[in-house]
């Protein structure tokens, strides 16, 4: 036990703060890891879901790293993938009650998508990479970091798609008030549809990897 | 008879898991390389959908829907359980991928040295619990229902990796701008061909 000896690390070191912010750009979860997709296109057409689904997946990420980080010397490596997935099922059974009981009419939006963040991969690639392997603190940054990271593409995504699709910014008709129907303008119902964020993901990725030459993937 | 064709065309096209509720993206991204690769994980996909559903249905019929306890005795009518099903759902999930290991690489060993590397990975793919999900959600009347449910969108999946996998090996030889190489052409690809399945949105089964 040599760990009272070291040196204590500060709070937010250079490590941990590029823990926080690396996900954002350089390794974000859903751009560059590719992980976490399934349940973030679906509940983008509006801002509030896409809103909610952020804090659920951020607050879920970040309590199931600090859990399993507190217990992966007592986890045998053979079932380590049950105990993760009973961790995390618990946690979002928590937080699927609170949405029921606060944000009633968005859960119903949400309908199976808060379940799946069961088997949101983001939980279980940072699960595996990150918590097993680090202390309680960095792991919790981590997970607020990857939560951060998906978050902010959620939120661009919806906010086009609530944009040119419905014409409102956070259900305020913010094209009716600037009156452009007047001179001709239409909602795009495309971009309601779930295709469309796919899309526009690919798109957020093709402008970030031109603007940052190195994460162009190799042929 | 007929409503059991009905529920599979419609989980086959009109409620295809990838391109209408993007479910399993994960996977289909990362195993879409190539044909062959594609194909097998495909077909895992629909093997474990048609066990896990109708397990998962009878697990809510009997188990944890409301007032399902009663065969018990009738003093449990009143026992709404359906919060615990995320994680009866996932547990049932986990079980019956590691017992179709087992089972497989005893009785076939050469399927499962096709699929083998893929079935751990299905524990997690969001294809599986969506279709758990949706099942409960739904409201199917019979077992037969679920599972005809549980096959139409394994096929459906198997039929989106197996299209994305065939355009990724021939795009390898096309021009693709530096940026959108890789994982974003791959996206802008899949809404594409998800707005070709959307015509298939007028037909009322």
């Amino acid at each position: 036990m040599n760990v009272e000896k070291k040196e204590k690390e500060a709070l937010f070191s250079i490590k941990n703060r590029k823990l926080l912010i690396n996900p954002l750009h350089k390794d974000n979860p859903i751009t560059i890891q590719v992980l976490g997709v399934c349940s973030a296109l679906a509940v983008t057409a509006k801002m509030k879901p896409a809103f909610v689904m952020t804090l659920s997946v951020m607050a879920v990420v970040a309590v199931a790293n600090v859990l399993i980080s507190i217990m992966r010397n007592g986890i045998p490596p053979r079932i380590r993938i049950i105990v993760q997935l009973v961790v995390i099922a618990a946690l979002v059974i928590l937080v699927d009650q609170v949405l029921k009981a606060f944000v009633f009419d968005i859960s119903k939006q949400l309908s199976v998508f808060v379940g799946l963040i069961i088997t949101n991969c983001i939980l279980m690639g940072r699960l595996e990479a990150f918590a097993m392997a680090n202390k309680p603190w960095p792991a919790f940054l981590d997970g607020l970091g990857n939560g951060f990271g998906y978050g902010w593409i959620l939120i661009v995504v919806s906010f086009f798609r609530e944009l040119l699709g419905s014409g409102t910014v956070w259900d305020y008709p913010i094209m009716e008030n600037l009156g452009v129907y007047n001179f001709g303008y239409k909602n795009n119902g495309l971009m309601i549809l779930p295709p469309m964020a796919l899309i526009l993901i690919g798109i957020i990725i093709w402008v970030q990897k031109s603007k940052d030459k190195s994460l162009i993937e190799e042929k | 008879m007929q409503e059991l064709f009905n529920i599979f065309v419609k989980s086959i096209f009109i409620d295809n898991m990838i391109f209408a509720y993007f479910l399993g993206m994960c996977s289909y991204l990362a195993v879409s390389k190539t044909v062959k690769t594609s194909m097998g994980l495909g077909l895992a996909v629909i093997f474990v959908l048609v066990i896990t559903v109708p397990v998962d249905y009878l697990m809510q019929k009997y188990l944890l829907s409301a007032g399902a306890l009663s065969w018990l005795s009738p003093e449990f009518a009143d026992v709404d359980l359906s919060f615990l099903s995320f994680i009866m759902f996932i547990a049932v999930i986990a079980s019956m991928v590691q017992l179709v290991e087992m089972i497989v690489e005893k009785f076939t060993p050469a399927l499962y040295n096709s699929l083998g590397i893929f079935l751990p990975l299905i524990a997690v793919n969001c294809a599986i619990l969506g279709g758990s999900l949706f099942m409960q959600e739904r409201e199917y009347e019979t077992i037969w229902q679920a599972t005809s449910f549980g096959l139409g969108s394994g096929v459906g999946w198997l039929l989106a990796i197996v299209g994305i996998a065939a355009i990724r090996e021939k795009i390898r030889y096309s021009n693709v701008p530096a940026p959108l190489r890789g994982l974003g052409i791959t996206f802008i690809i899949t809404g594409l061909m998800g707005i070709a399945f959307m015509s298939f949105l007028g037909i009322k089964l």
